[in-house]
């Protein structure tokens, strides 16, 4: 203890600059693993990350491109269906006139949350670890909530008025309502994707930066150059992008939990039972991150590997993702078991009703996935073994998914179908062109994600470099004089 | 007529951020106004060693946030309570807390706009061409190299102290960035 010496083999490009200085080493019970493994140095982040984007286009990527790009086209066919025959080509009738389409936009919505997450609120909390993660979890989201806002824009019926939502003028004279939290969902969700892409790019334009100086051809050169804005590392300019990337963060962390919290609003000021409940915005957020960290580690652990990227996105951060949706997951599970206690304590018959039809009626089946993957899968994440465990972690983070997309399949179709009125009950059914919409909306997501893959950096090159050793001029591998300060 | 390359300035190149630092200590001493350092990533306590005031950023973000949070609510008020009201369920054709989620969310949509673009307006960016960027070495600084550059527009600058106060302060490398 105490006199303990860094003693990974280190990159080559700075062994000689590092000679033989000894650090002295934390005591063992603060000793942390290093974010970035093996002490690469920066040069070596960025030949790493940018590298994916740059050379040959890889096999693997033509393999999951083509299929999305397929099933993109899937999805947009469906739409143009439904424009030509009307909304009836879709599973929703009396009782329950909100289907897969809403389920499907909370679904994707949700996803959509773990990325602002990321990149701000652990940004706040100077959570260094988020740097390696940040900018595909920006993508990511960005992409989810495209998918997202397809659907509410589409199940209007006649989505050639959808522009009705915004103030605008039209021929009618008439303006939005503003008391409706449906209005309120689209103000929540569009500046919710204008400020995700606005957060994305900021974060993009130094690595824009990097991409534009690597260039081999005028091409690229002129494209990355173009969108870099003329970037040059000035340190009067970073003094304002960081304090203008705080600010940012610290106006998109209220953001993030206000729109789901606002989401979950469509609902809650409703008097659909099982819907009318104050347990919803912090419900709806926690469920949110949940989703969006599953979705994280899905798409993450097979990109490390085949992007041989295990030094920046470490098993740490793995494991710290997976820790956030153990919490969250905890989060999820409390409140159901919440709004089963509220159903019985309120007393109200209608409510009680509800709940002991999610659990035991037609539609139990959809109850007890949810429970089991929302409540009892994020459990396992306790246990260090199956958290270190890429493959177990991967499938785990599947079933979260899952999950989730039942947990708003609960919410939606259960209430909705058995309401006040016993003459009205029904059973809702999907139609194929409900189940091939939300399949093409897949492709849609991988096709953005695989080409973000392609051509931009996908993790932020100057960020990851700066929490780095090497990075700080007060570390001896910094180059600080032993013992000296200037 | 044939123009003679002007010359923007003196450019000395650092290995590592402790060194390019204590350079920038020694350049802000001797008085320089017109000189940057140019890193890959934001160095840690490097404003300090430029003697750089905070960043004026956050006045763009809280105009935007205000203009936002004023003209939702105008806007939300206008529409449903002036120009076309209509009665729904007893409830007041204008209030404050109905109204907030819109401008709470318009307030946070102008100050992100406001930060962005604040924050390129005081960078003076977008700004495609840049005499660095035409110099050989300078593609280093967005990988590992720290550069420091003092223009030769700055009044203290002359040929050859400059240079000797750079080569003072242990740089690998020291050329001339042409206009």
């Amino acid at each position: 203890m105490g006199d303990a010496t860094i003693n990974e083999p280190l990159a080559p490009a700075i062994a000689s600059r590092v000679g033989d200085i000894v650090v002295q080493a934390p005591p063992r019970e603060l000793e942390r693993v290093p974010l970035v493994r093996n002490q690469r140095s920066p040069g070596w982040i960025s030949d790493a990350i940018a590298g994916v984007a740059e050379g040959k286009t890889p096999l693997w990527w033509w393999a999951a491109f083509l299929p999305s790009v397929v099933m993109m086209t899937v999805c947009f066919s469906m739409i143009l269906y439904l424009m030509s025959v009307g909304v009836g080509v879709w599973g929703p009738s009396l009782p329950a006139m909100w289907g897969w389409a809403i389920v499907n936009f909370v679904w994707w919505i949700g996803i959509g949350h773990a990325g602002t997450l990321i990149s701000a609120i652990l940004f706040l909390l100077r959570q260094k670890w988020r740097t390696s993660i940040n900018r595909a979890a920006e993508a990511m989201t960005i992409f989810a909530v495209m998918c997202a806002g397809i659907f509410p824009l589409i199940h209007v019926g006649r989505m050639w008025f959808g522009w009705w939502l915004f103030p605008i003028p039209n021929q009618e004279g008439i303006w939005p309502q503003f008391r409706s939290p449906l209005m309120w969902d689209v103000f929540a969700v569009s500046t919710y994707f204008t400020v995700s892409l606005l957060f994305w790019y900021m974060g993009l334009i130094p690595d824009l930066a990097v991409m534009r100086d690597r260039s081999k051809t005028k091409i690229r050169k002129f494209g990355y150059g173009l969108f870099a804005l003329g970037w040059t590392g000035s340190n009067r300019h970073w003094s304002n992008y960081e304090k203008a990337y705080l600010i940012l963060a610290g106006l998109s962390t209220p953001l993030v939990l206000s729109v789901h919290s606002i989401v979950s609003m469509d609902f809650s000021v409703s008097q659909v039972p099982g819907w009318h409940t104050t347990i919803f915005p912090p419900y709806f957020v926690a469920g949110a991150v949940f989703s969006g960290f599953g979705m994280v580690l899905s798409l993450l652990i097979p990109l490390r590997k085949v992007l041989k990227l295990e030094d920046i996105i470490t098993l740490r951060h793995i494991e710290l993702m997976c820790k956030v949706t153990l919490a969250t997951g905890s989060i999820v599970g409390y409140a159901y078991a919440m709004e089963f206690f509220i159903a019985w304590y309120s007393g109200n018959p209608n409510e009680r009703f509800e709940f002991i039809n999610r659990a035991t009626g037609n539609y139990a089946w959809a109850y007890w996935t949810m429970i089991t993957c929302n409540v009892v899968v994020p459990q396992f994440f306790w246990f260090k073994k199956i958290r270190s465990n890429m493959l177990v972690v991967f499938f785990l983070s599947i079933l979260v998914n899952v999950g989730m997309w039942f947990e708003r399949f609960v919410i939606v179709v259960i209430s909705l179908s058995k309401e006040y009125i016993p003459a009205s009950w029904g059973y809702f059914r999907p139609t194929w062109v409900d189940i091939l919409t939300f399949l093409g909306t897949f492709g849609l997501f991988f096709t953005f994600f695989l080409l973000f893959i392609r051509f931009l950096p996908i993790i932020a090159i100057s960020e990851v470099k700066g929490v780095t050793p090497q990075a700080d001029p007060h570390h001896p591998l910094g180059g600080a004089k032993p013992g000296g300060h200037h | 007529m044939a123009a003679v390359p002007q010359t923007y300035g003196i450019i000395a190149e650092f290995e590592t951020p402790a060194d390019i630092m204590h350079a920038a200590e020694k350049v802000r001493d001797s008085g320089f106004r017109k000189w940057d350092v140019f890193t890959p990533y934001p160095v840690h306590g490097m404003d300090k060693a430029m003697g750089l005031k905070n960043s004026r950023v956050g006045w763009f973000s809280f105009i935007g946030g205000v203009t936002g949070y004023t003209c939702g609510m105008l806007m939300i008020w206008w529409m449903n309570a002036v120009d076309y009201p209509i009665a729904i369920g007893g409830k007041p054709m204008f209030s404050p807390f109905g109204a907030f989620p819109p401008c709470y969310e318009l307030t946070i949509l102008l100050g992100s706009f406001g930060s962005l673009l604040g924050m390129l307006f005081l960078n003076r960016l977008p700004r495609l061409h840049h005499p660095l960027l035409k110099h050989r070495r300078f593609a280093l600084a967005t990988h590992d190299r720290f550069f420091l550059v003092i223009e030769t527009g700055d009044p203290k600058y002359s040929e050859t102290e400059t240079r000797k106060l750079l080569e003072a302060t242990g740089s690998t490398r020291i050329e001339m960035v042409e206009e």
